[in-house]
């Protein structure tokens, strides 16, 4: 965010997104993001347990549309995210670098995956559920299918370490099938999730399908993790005490858990994350004239 | 229920606006009755109510006087070596036969069937089919079995088959005076009208119309009775008492030839109609082999020991 | 007195031979437990004893653990052709000696021989059959090249469907190449023990399938033990819950089947007497004793008094009684324990102000026995329409339009099972589109094959068991 010449920059004031609305947060606090040298980048939202609330509503009011939109739309969107990204790659580069003290080189090698990465899940919005489904040959005079729907709502702690690549990585693949999120981002390094937020907001996304909070992962993750209307958990983001703790709390409505492992984001993602936010559904009907 | 038959139209929008029939799930509740273990005194009873059930068939060209006789006395004393065996509800044959039959089973309360309309194709004229079935009733026919023309329901001629079944209705009338009818049963041929919703449809139409009895098959096709059509005839007859009160009875007829069989029936009757169903005069089996075979499954429980076919007559 | 009362057909105890004693079945041997605990099974229909069993404690399950875990060297190793070919004996051992377990599972859990002979058994070797032939082409399944087992599964099984479950958890646990340590319920533990000898007429290396028998504790015993890779159970949420509880934090992969309140939906164009017959046997196959059970039933008004008066009629016919006599079509409450809590939620029904009916039926005076019952008026505020009753009982709730039926359907924490009945093809998969219900019958209810996934969303449990996708539960994918 250096000055060039003698004009002195415009800032942003970083925000929330949650129900494609950019509010601040409810708590009105904020905390301070730095580079990875320690110099001051921006303040960012320091959201609370009711941001996190009302972003939960805000992404189940939009299951029923996003997950009832055609997989062609979503791939479209998803595709669309892409191209919004690659026209604002260089703010992108920008961030990256400075949130994770990445060379410009390097930064934009991460930037261009995660924009690759929006078009690899985009192609699957429409072949999931033929990977994912069968048709079954049961025993008796019955159709039988099994096709895949989307879990529901899905909290994902992003990635502490990638603050980008690693973000999109966990975004993308639960969204493309129909899940809507309520996204932490990455707690030191949250600024390029939060101008996400933009991109997404000018994507043709349904506003409420991917919510992003700022702030202390273990304070969001908590409430989180506790809620009844939340049907899935990503813990990414979590170190092992806080997934341990957040893994108990997620059982209380048996949301489904995907426990934190070391993933090496710029690698091929395979289909893992983009299985994980599934439930089967079969589906029965006699035949008979 | 009058309006529903005051047009073509109207009859085809009550039919079509009864319940749908789910084959599957249909044949699936007919095989789990057809579980059903009956044995000991259970089976005595059944095997006796299936014997008094059976309307003793003989439908053939060959038929003469002296076969229809024999298959008289037969139906009087259905085993010869055992007097406690009931006999049969009645003994059905072509309408040129009724009068032997008649005189046969003079004063032995079995009944004189005889099936009338062009049987089994019931393509005729409706003048001839009304006239085979007066013969028939002044013959001295008890019941009259008439089928239903198939090719005018199937193409969607319901009011022209509610009309000549209601006309043979009246054609059962005797004309001695007595103001007494011959029972009319209708016959539907469900092998040919193919899908159980036809089968339903051709029951309440059949029922509409004044059917005494309506009864699956003529025996001379493919597909004759069998338990899930005979299902679907038992609810028809189930509903449309429970709407206008009146009793309906119901016979399927053709392929049933074992007891296992005979009683898989009586089972379905029991579990769908009640008790008011389980009499002859509202159920009959239309057969010819099943008697020898009841017959026999009743000597083995007399005596204990496996009966054989010499030990049973051959009519 | 009805004209046509049919006899009594008892089917022969006499193919069963049930031990006065069973012991754990640990590395191919039964063997007492560690400090000589047991406890009595009984026949819920009479109350009779049937066999003492051995309480396993946490040394035994250790034992059987470690058992399992030297097996899996061996086991996971073999060829899958082999594995299948194990697999394929034991579906055939089942099938030959299918009578005798039949009527096993009727004594010891109380259900009918109609169902256990019927449903269970075949089921049962099916599934078998089914996972055998997937043993060798498991690169085929979708689940990448050479996709590895877990290690030693701990399982879990409930007390409904005894040897249908640990069917459904050992044949894909075996296929995939895993050993397995195996608790089957404390009130139905004897079709597991007979297994056991399964195992053994198989020529199954000794330590791929351990037996252990207990209660609860021995279950909780099992789940966190260190050395088990993978967790499979069916039973409660309740008891799910506490499993998910215990393996936070592990690297053990839980699959878990749970509870349910099914709404089986009945439009105005349904097939009225299919319809009857999928309620009937939705609520009160197995007595209710299913967690996909139909339970709250969901009547679209302008059919409601025709189809209640068509299920009454029906639900008067059923016969309650003795499990072993074939004519028997709901035999006995599992455990006075669940009886129990029918009773008491029946209650709460009628205290709520739903309308209790049931048939006349006679219920026999030794045993434990609910007469087949309906609730009508009940609303979805009533605890007979929100909790599982587990039991021969049917909560009876109208709507209006296709709309407001799903709306009310998946009104539950649970999301197992649904059932849509209308001759309306485009309304069957608009609902089935709707209803967030892993499986979901239309024009047919409680239908299971080994080719069908099965499984809950929400708090129904996750995971599937059968098909393709039940090998996943047991691969490290």
């Amino acid at each position: 965010m250096s000055d060039r010449n003698d004009r002195l920059s415009v800032l942003k004031t970083y925000k929330l997104f949650v129900g494609g609305k950019f509010p601040r947060s409810e708590s009105g606090r904020v905390y301070e993001v730095t580079d990875a040298k320690g110099k001051w980048l921006a303040n960012a939202p320091l959201a609370s347990r009711k941001d996190a609330r009302d972003a939960v509503v805000a992404a189940r009011k939009a299951f029923g549309g996003w997950s009832g939109a055609t997989a062609y739309n979503r791939g479209q969107i998803l595709y669309r995210v892409a191209e919004m990204l690659e026209g604002r790659r260089d703010q992108f580069v920008h961030e990256v670098a400075d949130a994770e003290g990445l060379s410009k080189s390097k930064a934009t090698a991460q930037v261009d995956a995660a924009i690759d990465r929006w078009v690899w899940y985009a192609g699957w919005s429409d072949k999931t559920a033929q990977i994912a489904g069968s048709a079954n040959p049961v025993a008796g005079p019955y159709f039988n299918l099994s096709s895949p729907e989307p879990t529901g709502v899905v909290a994902l702690l992003a990635p502490q370490d990638s603050s980008f690549l690693g973000l999109v990585s966990v975004i993308a693949p639960a969204i493309v099938t129909g899940n809507t999120t309520v996204v932490v981002a990455s707690e030191r390094a949250p600024l390029p999730a939060l101008s996400l937020g933009e991109v997404l907001a000018t994507s043709d996304l349904p506003g409420g399908v991917v919510n992003v909070l700022s702030g202390r992962t273990a304070e969001i993750a908590t409430p989180l993790a506790a809620h009844q209307d939340v049907n899935a958990i990503d813990l990414a983001g979590a170190d092992e005490e806080l997934a341990t703790e957040l893994e108990k709390a997620a059982a209380d409505n048996l949301k489904r858990v995907v426990r934190p492992q070391p993933v090496d984001w710029p690698a091929d993602p395979g289909t893992a994350r983009l299985l994980a936010f599934l439930e089967t559904k079969t589906v029965w009907h006699p035949m008979g004239a | 229920m009058a309006d529903v038959t005051a047009g073509d139209g109207a009859l085809r929008r009550f039919l079509h606006g009864l319940p749908g029939v789910d084959a599957v799930g249909l044949q699936a509740r007919a095989a789990t009755l057809g579980t059903r273990s009956i044995k000991t005194t259970a089976k005595a009873y059944a095997i006796d109510l299936a014997i008094s059930m059976i309307d003793l068939t003989t439908l053939e060209g060959a038929d003469t006087p002296g076969k229809v006789r024999a298959l008289c006395a037969k139906g009087i004393n259905p085993d010869p070596t055992d007097r406690t065996t009931p006999r049969v509800a009645a003994i059905c044959v072509y309408g040129d036969m009724v009068a032997t039959a008649k005189e046969a089973l003079t004063g032995s309360g079995v009944h004189v069937a005889a099936v009338a309309t062009a049987f089994p194709s019931g393509r005729a004229a409706l003048p001839v089919k009304l006239a085979d079935t007066r013969e028939a009733v002044a013959a001295g026919a008890d019941e009259i079995d008439m089928v239903i023309d198939r090719g005018a329901f199937l193409s969607g001629r319901y009011l022209q088959v509610f009309e000549e079944i209601r006309q043979v209705k009246e054609a059962c009338v005797r004309e001695d005076g007595s103001g007494t009818a011959a029972h009319l049963k209708v016959i539907f041929e469900t092998g040919e009208l193919q899908t159980y919703d036809n089968v339903r449809r051709a029951s309440w139409l059949a029922m509409l119309a004044g059917a005494d009895f309506i009864k699956t098959s003529t025996g001379k096709v493919a597909v004759n009775a069998t338990p899930p059509v005979t299902l679907v005839l038992l609810e028809a007859v189930r509903d449309f008492h429970a709407t206008t009160g009146v009793q309906v009875g119901v016979k399927p007829a053709g392929g049933i030839r074992t007891s296992k069989d005979a009683i898989k029936y009586l089972v379905m009757v029991n579990e769908t109609l009640g008790d008011e169903w389980l009499s002859p005069e509202w159920f009959r089996f239309g057969a010819s082999s099943l008697l020898n075979d009841l017959l026999m499954q009743r000597q083995k429980l007399s005596t204990g020991r496996y009966s054989g076919p010499d030990y049973v007559t051959v009519d | 007195m009805p004209v046509f009362e049919y006899a009594p057909a008892p089917e022969s105890r006499a193919v069963v031979d049930i031990a006065p004693s069973y012991g754990l079945f640990i590395d191919g041997e039964f063997a007492e437990a560690g400090d000589g605990k047991v406890f009595k099974t009984l026949s819920p229909s009479s109350e009779e004893v049937l066999s003492e069993v051995a309480q396993a404690n946490a040394e035994d399950v250790d034992r059987a653990v470690k058992a399992a875990r030297k097996a899996f060297e061996t086991w996971s190793a073999l060829p899958g052709s082999e594995r299948a070919k194990y697999l394929f004996r034991i579906a055939r051992i089942i099938q030959e000696r299918s009578r005798e377990l039949a009527v096993l599972e009727s004594l010891d859990n109380g259900k009918p021989i109609r169902e256990s002979r019927d449903a269970d058994l075949p089921l049962v070797a099916a599934h078998f059959f089914y996972y055998a032939g997937w043993a060798d082409k498991l690169a085929h399944a979708g689940y990448g090249p050479d996709p590895r087992p877990l290690g030693v599964a701990g399982q879990i099984i409930p007390w409904n469907f005894p040897l249908l479950m640990l069917a459904w958890k050992i044949a894909p646990a075996l296929a995939t190449g895993n050993t397995v340590v195996l608790k089957p319920a404390e009130t139905t533990p004897l079709s597991a023990l007979f297994f056991a000898d399964i195992c053994r007429q198989a020529g199954l290396p000794k330590g791929v399938v351990n037996i252990v028998t207990g209660d609860g504790s021995t279950g909780a015993e099992l789940v966190a033990h260190p050395g088990i890779d993978k967790v499979a159970f069916t039973g409660s949420t309740e008891v799910g819950k506490a499993i998910a509880r215990t393996v936070a934090g592990t690297k053990k992969k839980v699959t878990l089947e749970l509870g349910g309140k099914a709404a089986n939906i009945v439009f105005d164009d349904a097939p009225i007497d299919q319809a009857v017959e999928g309620i009937i046997g939705g609520i009160f196959f197995n007595q209710g004793h299913v967690c996909c059970a139909g339970s709250r039933l969901l009547v679209q008004e302008s059919v409601q008094d025709e189809l209640l008066d068509a299920l009454k009629r029906r639900m008067s016919t059923l016969r309650v009684g003795d499990p072993l006599d074939k004519n028997t079509d709901i035999g006995a409450i599992n455990s006075a324990e669940q009886l129990a809590r029918i009773r008491a939620l029946a209650d709460a029904g009628e205290a709520e102000g739903a309308e209790r009916w049931a048939p006349a039926c006679e219920l026999p005076s030794s045993g434990y026995w609910f007469a087949p019952t309906l609730f009508t008026g009940v609303t979805q505020a009533h605890r007979i329409a929100r909790e599982e009753i587990f039991g021969p009982v049917l909560s009876v709730l109208t709507f209006r339009t296709p709309e407001e039926a799903v709306a009310k359907a998946n009104n539950t924490p649970y999301g197992l099972s649904a059932g849509i009945w209308t001759e309306k093809g485009s309304r069957i998969l608009w609902m089935a589109n709707k209803l967030r219900a892993g499986v979901v019958w239309s024009n047919t209810f409680n239908k299971f094959d080994p080719a069908s996934p099965f499984g809950g969303y929400k708090e129904s449990g996750y995971g599937r068991e059968g098909g393709r996708h039940g090998l996943e539960a047991y691969l490290d994918v």
